[in-house]
């Protein structure tokens, strides 16, 4: 059960990150990408009414993981505390720029809350990444299980580095989700850029995979001793090579599963660099939260798995629909953003 | 209590009574939108289609602000309140993941679909997806009250040898009876100031004349409603969740009414000043023996007095005392206001009766003060317990976080928070001004 519910997580972290993922990458490149009224209009229409959606399977998941590793949900949360408040003044920000920028017919209304939109993506993307490498890296937690993450503690090299590579990935992702639902000038100005980001992601997670071996010596531990553990950087590589073949305008609509596949693959060698940790103590092994000592009552696992994967059956059909109600380009006529 | 504490106390209460004021309106005005839909699909009469649209819109800026202020108080259970959690995340966390896996998946994925407009998804699926909104926002509520029950009336788990609590109980956590009336009590308060507001809007319009039909359709929903609410929101809802309160939590019970001495046949307080320091209430007026039969049904029943329970166990008593006052006393406005409306109908005098409109609209905002104060005497009243008789406030904290720290980020929140009232009430009073006809704001 603990090692069902660290792969629940897991798998809701990672829907977090190709959902909510493609809405961020939008948003850092509608500043730059999107010229003018008519391709930020297009822009923000592209992800308006799912961006909400998506950011509910990170609410879910801190509500999974709560119930499932309290121990963790008070480390970590509490240990990251500056960090998170920040990640939550970003996210309220980004939120309202979406809803309120459609609501005033002012261009000097609409650019604050485009710059406000691209800006709070770009550093939630930025943050997450950062957030991603602490957990990979380890955190100096103490026997009482707590630690005190300061920004001159978080902001260390290797973090730095896997939220660049969150920031690449997520602004690739982002232009392919552009070349499936937009048109005319926008559209090829998204083929361009997706061109070009998937060089700066190939570049970063190659940097980044060979940085992990190097700040976390054990981090190979899970991949030499179960062979299947090595279909998730095979994900990884078939992501970047699809990438690589989708880049024709002729691929427009596919390009968005070759991110979506490199995303997946990421979270998951990610999950299994650190397995069966959740977080790492870098003062002492012997400290570090794990899927059994953080890990709630057997019974209290087995009654939130039962409840959640009910639940999330019947959100995963829906969404399904809501998401194929507005397949295909995205419409202007009426519309709310 | 140290500074620490009172920081983390002070930064949960602000964040959660600012986020409650979105809340307060979308649980009840999703209904209000189903039921106009739903009006519209049987009737094909365009005018309930205007009205659903244009409270989905207002709709829509409340839910947006409801979430962004809302994923902070998931978050603080694990950065201020993180040995809380680790206490008890297994048995009072079942039902925050369900938050979201059952109502937020529904209520964001179905908001998009109805605002898209009838046109984009036809009528059926536009009005399957009002229903969807409705749903999500009503089953949202539940979630999270029974997270709260569970803090109030802790059921469904034991004690850990190692420390914490343990689940023994899925369906004993989910159906806690404290969860029941205290649900019933926080929607009817919310379908209440849904009605008040919509009301309130249809007053304006016929006070300035302008949409006359949508200002009529809304005046007669908000009287009707409102008539049905405001004596739902006393009896039986507000009474048995009272009850609850007088079985399981006798200091809040004593600190809500000012009962400082256990009395036989205890008087109600109808007005009076809590003096903690000599244990008696300043200038009251009193109803003899009203208390004992509210709480147990006989006027000569013994009620138990505050001065029964040791100073530390009391929780503030002038706040419990006053939120309580105010809520009930509001509650019996909103009683007579509503009343009057209805006889105005039957008289029909309701829409050209402008005392009556004016009193309609100014209010607007005492339904949301009555629900605030009413969560106010709820958790300030459950002090100092956390978890009621189990786990006490200051243990619940996180030690790794200074008061520094939680200080520096309260001034953060302030001041987002004053920002958004600010684009929020320019919003809303913008929609408003716009009125009904027009199909979409400012497109383009």
């Amino acid at each position: 059960m603990n090692v069902a519910w660290f792969w629940a997580l897991s798998a809701m972290l990672t829907a977090y990150a190709v959902l909510d993922g493609y809405d961020l990458g939008v948003g850092m490149l509608s500043l730059w990408v999107a010229r003018g009224e008519d391709q930020r209009r297009m822009a923000v229409n592209s992800i308006g009414p799912v961006w909400n959606g998506n950011e509910v399977w990170l609410l879910a998941a801190g509500g999974m993981l709560v119930v499932s590793f309290p121990r963790v949900y008070a480390s970590g949360f509490s240990g990251f505390y500056l960090a998170l408040m920040v990640l939550l003044w970003l996210l309220i920000l980004r939120g309202i720029s979406i809803e309120f920028r459609n609501q005033v017919a002012d261009p000097l209304w609409k650019s604050l809350w485009d710059a406000g939109f691209s800006v709070s993506s770009l550093l939630v993307a930025l943050l997450l990444g950062v957030a991603l490498g602490n957990v990979i890296q380890g955190l100096p937690i103490g026997p009482n299980g707590y630690f005190q993450g300061s920004f001159a503690l978080l902001l260390n090299p290797y973090s730095l580095l896997t939220g660049l590579l969150s920031v690449a990935v997520l602004a690739w992702h982002g232009a392919n989700y552009l070349r499936e639902k937009t048109e005319g000038s926008l559209l090829a100005k998204a083929v361009k850029w997706s061109r070009g980001l998937w060089w700066w992601t190939a570049a970063m997670v190659v940097v980044v995979t060979m940085a992990t071996f190097i700040f976390r010596p054990n981090a190979g531990r899970n991949f030499s001793a179960h062979a299947l553990a090595w279909a998730f950087p095979l994900l990884t590589l078939g992501g970047l090579l699809l990438g690589l073949a989708y880049r024709s305008e002729q691929r427009n609509d596919q390009a968005f599963y070759s991110s979506m596949l490199l995303i997946i693959g990421l979270m998951g060698s990610a999950m299994l660099t650190v397995f069966p940790n959740l977080l790492t103590s870098t003062v002492d092994s012997q400290y570090s939260l794990n899927i059994y000592n953080a890990a709630s009552s057997p019974l209290a696992l087995r009654a939130s798995f039962i409840a959640n994967i009910v639940g999330m059956a019947g959100v995963i059909v829906y969404s399904t629909y809501v998401h194929r109600t507005f397949r295909g380009k995205v419409r202007m006529d009426g519309g709310h953003y | 209590m140290s500074e620490a504490v009172f920081a983390h106390r002070m930064q949960f209460a602000f964040t959660v009574m600012f986020h409650y004021l979105f809340p307060i309106l979308t649980m009840g005005l999703g209904f209000f939108i189903a039921w106009y839909s739903t009006l519209h699909l049987v009737t094909k009469d365009k005018r309930y289609l205007d009205a659903a649209q244009f409270w989905a819109k207002i709709f829509a800026i409340n839910f947006a602000l409801g979430v962004v202020t809302g994923i902070p108080l998931e978050f603080e259970f694990g950065t201020n309140w993180s040995r809380f959690s680790s206490f008890g995340g297994g048995v009072f966390g079942q039902m925050l993941p369900l938050e979201g896996v059952y109502a937020f998946f529904l209520e964001s994925g179905f908001l998009g679909m109805f605002l898209a407009g009838e046109r984009r998804v036809g009528r059926t699926l536009h009005w399957l997806s009002g229903m969807g909104v409705a749903f999500g926002s009503l089953l949202s509520g539940y979630f999270i009250v029974a997270t709260n029950a569970w803090m109030q009336h802790p059921v469904g788990y034991e004690l850990d040898p190692s420390g914490g609590v343990r689940l023994t109980s899925f369906w004993a956590v989910l159906l806690n009876p404290y969860a029941g009336w205290e649900y019933a009590h926080t929607i009817n308060g919310s379908l209440l100031a849904a009605a008040f507001v919509i009301g309130g809007v249809g007053a304006f319009y016929l006070l300035s004349n302008r949409h006359l039909e949508f200002a009529r359709l809304s005046v007669k929903t908000a009287v009707i409603a409102g008539v049905i609410l405001a004596l739902t929101q006393l009896f039986p809802t507000g009474d048995l969740n009272g009850a609850s309160v007088v079985q399981y939590q006798p200091t809040k019970l004593a600190a809500m009414e000012g009962l400082f001495q256990t009395q036989k046949g205890a008087p109600l307080a109808i007005i009076g000043m809590p003096d903690t320091g000599n244990e008696d209430l300043i200038d009251p007026i009193y109803v003899p023996d009203f208390l004992s039969f509210l709480a147990y049904g006989n006027i000569h029943a013994t009620v138990d007095g505050l001065a029964k329970y040791s100073k530390d166990l009391w929780p503030p008593v002038e706040l419990t005392y006053y939120s309580y006052h105010i809520m009930v006393g509001l509650g019996t406005i909103f009683i007579a206001e509503m009343l009057m409306g209805l006889f105005l109908l039957w008289r029909r005098k309701l829409y050209s009766s402008r005392w009556f409109l004016w009193m309609l609209m100014l209010t607007v905002p005492f339904p949301y003060i009555a629900n605030e104060a009413g969560w106010v005497v709820s958790e300030v009243g459950r002090q100092p317990w956390l978890v009621y008789g189990l786990l006490m406030t200051p243990a619940g904290t996180s030690t790794n976080v200074a008061a520094g720290e939680t200080v520096f980020t309260m001034m953060g929140f302030a001041g987002i928070y004053a920002m958004l009232s600010i684009l929020f009430l320019f919003l809303v009073a913008r929609l408003i001004h716009q009125g009904p006809d027009k199909s979409t704001p400012a497109a383009g």
